[in-house]
């Protein structure tokens, strides 16, 4: 294993050398990357639950969705959110994805396994009916559009670079806020209820309570990333909490590694790069991403992250005969 | 708001029960026998409406287009399973995600071989008139989807109670271990199962491409649709997928008529609702 500093050191390097290098290039990728950034928030709160709880989860869209719908709601209809006060809904975004996942979760939280799999189904898929059927709140199928970004003091977010900084920094200290959250005893303890919930119970954990705070935590990074998204994509519409955006965040998340928080945005760089740059060269892309999740799922267990570890374990068992055939000749 | 409104929107309801009925019962016994979670099960509805399209551009023949499209379902469904998913093992986040990809899949090839226009698939003329009945129209096509639902029910329940296979699958839904401990090879059982769940819902498929239309995206928008079955009726269990259908087509086609703005949510938060409760389903064993 690789010592967690060094570790730690590599994501900030390679965030940095992101945030020097990003700006530089032309707009198609800057606005890729912004687009990865803000939804990557979205795939590491899912990594709280599926990595780090061990509850699969089918229906994070839904925080973002709640967060996009209100930062477009506040801004088309309240003109609200377009200058200082867009912190002010960044924080609205934040509580309103942990109000609802305080309320989903209590439904929800209960559940295990496949049963965990299909109530977040169905509650995602309650947040879709509205936001696809509301027509008076949400727009129904056409959805909000954003003509504007904020705009507060020197800071105007209509400008490209100006907003990848902002959607940089949001994504770089809800990464930092993540990581200290997984490393804190919290956790610790939430890690020891993947692997065994009864033992911890015995040992006096209230693990239901430990779930349903990770649940409501994820909510809230769900939402944040909503308020982002919506300025990100200039459109908020049910696409964004459909079944299909919450089975995205997911396979992002397992195709990187779960469990691993930079796993997830790994594989939201991938998925969006293929899906934004190949569907522009070829158009059998989707071929090319469905390839990559039925390929991973099949080889590659730990995603993406997992790759040095199996490659030093191949070594090692490689060493090991090797080892092995030295003795066998000795002894003959 | 009169009687007239009620009937028809009743029987509007119950004959698109019928049709979750054919997609929900092959969902649900999936579920049932191998815990498998399959969401490529809205692209078998949607490729069976397509491979049925084909059959009828060339041979002009409505009613040789519901076998061939329900059998080469079932053979990919057969394939997949065997290939793939038996492989994979117990683990149901991985068996989930991919068959996540294989729908991915299938919707590109769906998109290259029949492009992404909205076709409808039209039944012979006999099936498209309307018969009066006390001064209401009932279309005839409508009548056929139920009657259809209900056949296929009946001969679902006379295989899965009255013979010795039906008894293995029943087995392997209560407890696949003790079942495999008396001898019932379960893989096997696994196989037949996830081909007829693909062969049911290839059927749906052609039979509902002629009021739902067959376009690209149908796959994703029907799948929810029969978990929603699936849930209510209980996982693995034919008559609560029987009744779970009913349930879901009446709320469905009222709740779009009597309150059209909450209509979706009063579908799937009695959902989310019943699987709080009761995970495995109102009628589901535990």
């Amino acid at each position: 294993m690789t010592s967690q500093p060094i570790k730690v050191l590599v994501v900030a390097v390679i965030l940095a050398a992101l945030a020097i290098v990003v700006p530089n290039t032309n707009s198609f990728v800057i606005l890729l990357v912004t687009r990865a950034l803000a939804f990557s928030i979205l795939v590491m709160s899912l990594d709280i639950l599926l990595g780090y709880t061990g509850l699969a989860s089918l229906g994070q869209a839904a925080y973002l969705g709640v967060g996009a719908y209100l930062t477009a709601i506040l801004a088309t209809k309240f003109q609200f959110g377009l200058g200082y006060d867009f912190w002010l809904v960044m924080l609205l975004g934040i509580l309103i994805g942990a109000a609802l996942a305080a309320i989903f979760g209590l439904l929800a939280i209960r559940a295990s396994g496949v049963y965990f799999l299909m109530i977040t189904l169905a509650l995602g898929q309650c947040v879709w009916g509205l936001a696809y059927r509301w027509n008076s709140l949400t727009g129904g199928d056409n959805g909000i559009n954003l003509r504007v970004r904020p705009k507060f003091g020197p800071v105007d977010l209509a400008n490209e670079v100006t907003f990848f900084y902002l959607v940089f920094f949001v994504f770089a200290a809800s990464l930092l806020l993540m990581y200290m959250l997984v490393r804190s005893p919290f956790g610790r303890s939430l890690v020891g209820i993947r692997e065994r919930e009864l033992r911890m119970k015995i040992l006096g954990y209230n693990t239901w309570l430990h779930k349903y705070l990770a649940f409501v935590m994820a909510g809230g990074f769900g939402g944040l990333s909503g308020v982002l998204w919506a300025h990100t994509a200039g459109i908020v519409s049910p696409i964004n909490v459909e079944l299909t955006s919450s089975v995205d965040a997911l396979l992002m998340a397992v195709l990187g590694g779960a469990g691993t928080l930079v796993g997830g945005v790994i594989g939201a760089f991938i998925v969006f790069g293929l899906r934004e740059y190949l569907s522009t060269v070829v158009p059998w892309w989707q071929y090319v991403l469905g390839a990559v999740y039925v390929l991973t799922i099949l080889y590659l267990p730990t995603g993406l992250m997992g790759i040095p570890e199996r490659i030093r374990q191949y070594r090692a068992s490689k060493g090991n005969e090797q080892g092995e055939k030295k003795l066998a000749a000795a002894a003959s | 708001m009169n009687a007239q409104f009620w009937i028809i929107q009743a029987f509007n309801g119950v004959s698109y029960g019928a049709l979750l009925f054919l997609v929900g019962s092959g969902l649900s016994l999936i579920f049932g026998v191998m815990r498998i979670v399959n969401l490529a099960h809205g692209s078998y509805f949607l490729l069976g409406g397509y491979v049925a399209l084909t059959v009828i551009w060339t041979t002009g023949s409505w009613l040789l287009a519901i076998p061939v499209a329900a059998c080469s379902i079932a053979l990919i469904g057969l394939m997949m399973e065997r290939v793939f998913l038996r492989p994979l093992g117990f683990d149901p986040l991985r068996q989930v995600l991919l068959t996540v990809g294989f729908a991915f899949l299938f919707q590109q090839a769906a998109l290259d071989i029949w492009t992404g226009n909205n076709f409808d698939i039209n039944p012979p003329a006999v099936l498209s008139q309307s018969v009066a009945v006390g001064g209401i129209f009932f279309p005839l096509y409508r009548a056929f989807m139920i009657a259809m639902a209900i056949a296929i029910g009946v001969g679902l329940w006379l295989v899965m109670d009255k013979t010795r296979m039906g008894a293995a699958v029943r087995a392997t839904v209560d407890d696949a271990q003790m079942a495999r401990g008396v001898g019932i090879d379960t893989s096997r059982i696994s196989m037949f199962i996830f081909a007829l769940g693909a062969l049911l819902a290839a059927l749906g498929g052609v039979i509902g491409g002629a009021f739902l239309g067959v376009y690209p995206g149908l796959d994703f928008e029907i799948l929810p649709l029969a978990f929603a079955v699936v849930i209510i009726g209980g996982m693995g269990s034919l008559g609560g997928a029987a009744i779970g259908a009913l349930l879901v087509g009446l709320a469905d086609n009222f709740g779009k008529a009597l309150f059209p703005e909450v209509s979706y949510f009063t579908l799937y938060a009695p959902m989310a609702l019943i699987l709080a409760v009761k995970p495995t389903g109102l009628f589901g064993r535990e």
